[in-house]
């Protein structure tokens, strides 16, 4: 496994931001994090992670918008995408760890992946604007999509 | 039978995997009776604008109170074949034009006329008359010599993941063809069809525009309409589409 033997923190350490418009300009830091294999076994900052706010974010167009790929076990979500796996039974086949792992960046472990890395922000190129310096998800975000994921046992 | 066989060709174009040679259409993604809709001249709602297109053709503008077609006679003959060779490199200035700049160019050179606001309904008119010559011919554009550095700075913009989702338009548009995005299906991203009408705008618009789309969806800078890098884009999209016949007004959801 790639990041394995290096462990790679890869810089990720909380970063303070200039560009971002004041009315954005909302504190999001990077968690440090360390990945062991595949996964990230400790949950980022220490954070619990709430499932129910996790399912939101997966749905909300402004945010995590992960329909417009995948799709999941939700009601009432006519329109999902099938660029990628399909995250029914998700929970079964990853850890909490590897699911982290994933979601924070999921370049990591495959470089040419499709999927946005959702909590990171060195490496990108022509960010908007009210998007510079912040990542997709915060750290308590990250946290909340893992609890939702982890529930997809089939 | 028609719309049978209409829609065998939409599934075969799901499954089938782009390469040079097959590139799809988003018009071959659409629903048959969309796909219906934009073959028939009277139900073609983008036809409104090239009618009014063709009324601003002959109608004099500027301070020599000229008209295009004072210059430029028939459109149905002059402007045949001309869409399908744009962007084009300016003799005189050297600077690669699309067809709207072109159009602003002849405006403001020939007829002492204002340059039209990009995206007002008149210059999208004109554009989307003059290229509305060019439906069913092949795209053609020169890629070479003073083209060559433009057109290579478009493939690179094409190829850069960019935007806070880091995805390039080479992923959707050449590794995801006929897949699903939320409800849209994702064709080889032709720049053939426009300027278009788009459903989700109840109105024509340019390239420009949808290009812009594209950028806000992956949370990229969205660049100025007519910009150098959007100009540069579109020449190696006219590039990577030659032989693909033209489509204007194109309709799209
Ligand atoms: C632009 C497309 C895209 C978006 C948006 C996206 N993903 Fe993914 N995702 C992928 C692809 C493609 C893969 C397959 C792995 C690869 O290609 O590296 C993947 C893989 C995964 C996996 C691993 C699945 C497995 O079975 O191994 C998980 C978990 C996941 N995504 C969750 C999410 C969540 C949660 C979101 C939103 C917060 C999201 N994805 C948003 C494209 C996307
Ligand atoms: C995350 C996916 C995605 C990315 C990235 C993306 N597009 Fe698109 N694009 C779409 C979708 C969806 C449509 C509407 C359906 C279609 O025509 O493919 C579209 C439409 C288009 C069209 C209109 C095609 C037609 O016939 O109407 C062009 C041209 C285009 N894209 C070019 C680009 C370029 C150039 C880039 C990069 C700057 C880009 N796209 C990035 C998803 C994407």
């Amino acid at each position: 496994m790639r990041g394995a033997s290096q462990g790679w923190r890869a810089g990720l350490i909380g970063l303070a931001f200039c560009f971002v418009p004041p009315a954005l300009a909302t504190e999001v830091r990077i968690a440090t994090f360390e990945a062991v294999g595949d996964a990230i076994p400790a949950p980022l900052d220490g954070l619990a992670g709430d499932s129910t706010r996790g399912q939101k974010l997966v749905r909300d167009r402004e945010t995590g918008n992960c329909l417009i790929c995948h799709q999941a076990p939700v009601a009432n979500e006519p329109f999902q995408g099938d660029l990628a796996p399909s995250l029914a039974g998700v929970g079964g086949r990853l850890s909490v760890g590897q699911l982290r792992l994933r979601l924070v960046d999921q370049s990591k472990l495959n470089p040419a992946t499709l999927m946005p890395a959702y909590h990171r922000v060195d490496g990108l190129t022509r960010v908007a604007a009210r998007y510079r310096n912040r990542p997709v998800f915060s750290a308590q975000e990250i946290e909340d999509v893992v609890a939702w994921l982890a529930t997809l046992k089939e | 039978m028609r719309s049978a066989l209409l829609a065998l060709v939409v599934l075969m174009a799901g499954a089938i995997a782009a390469t040079a040679e097959t590139r799809t259409s988003a018009r071959e993604l659409l629903p048959p009776e969309l796909q219906a809709q934009q073959a028939d001249d009277d139900a073609n709602p983008g036809m409104l604008w090239v009618t009014s297109g063709q009324q601003l053709w002959s109608m004099p503008a500027g301070a020599n109170a000229k008209s295009c077609s004072e210059c430029h006679g028939d459109a149905t003959t002059s402007m045949r074949g001309i869409a399908a060779r744009y962007p084009a490199i300016d003799a005189k200035s050297g600077r690669l034009m699309n067809l709207e700049q072109r159009i602003n160019n002849c405006r403001t050179a020939n007829m002492a006329a204002a340059a039209l606001p990009y995206e007002g309904e008149d210059l999208l008119a004109l554009t989307a008359y003059v290229a509305h010559q060019s439906r069913g011919l092949p795209v053609s554009v020169r890629i070479d010599n003073a083209a060559a550095p433009h057109f290579e700075a478009g493939r690179r913009f094409y190829f850069e993941r960019q935007g806070q989702l880091n995805v390039s338009c080479s992923q959707c548009h050449d590794d995801n063809v006929g897949r699903r995005l939320r409800g849209d299906r994702i064709s080889s991203g032709l720049p053939t069809a426009w300027p278009a009408y788009r459903l989700d705008w109840q109105k024509m618009g340019s390239l420009h525009r949808r290009l812009r789309a594209c950028s806000l969806g992956v949370r990229a800078e969205q660049l100025d309409f007519g910009s150098p890098e959007y100009v540069n884009l579109e020449l190696y999209l006219a590039g990577r589409a030659d032989g693909h016949l033209v489509e204007t007004p194109g309709l799209r959801k």
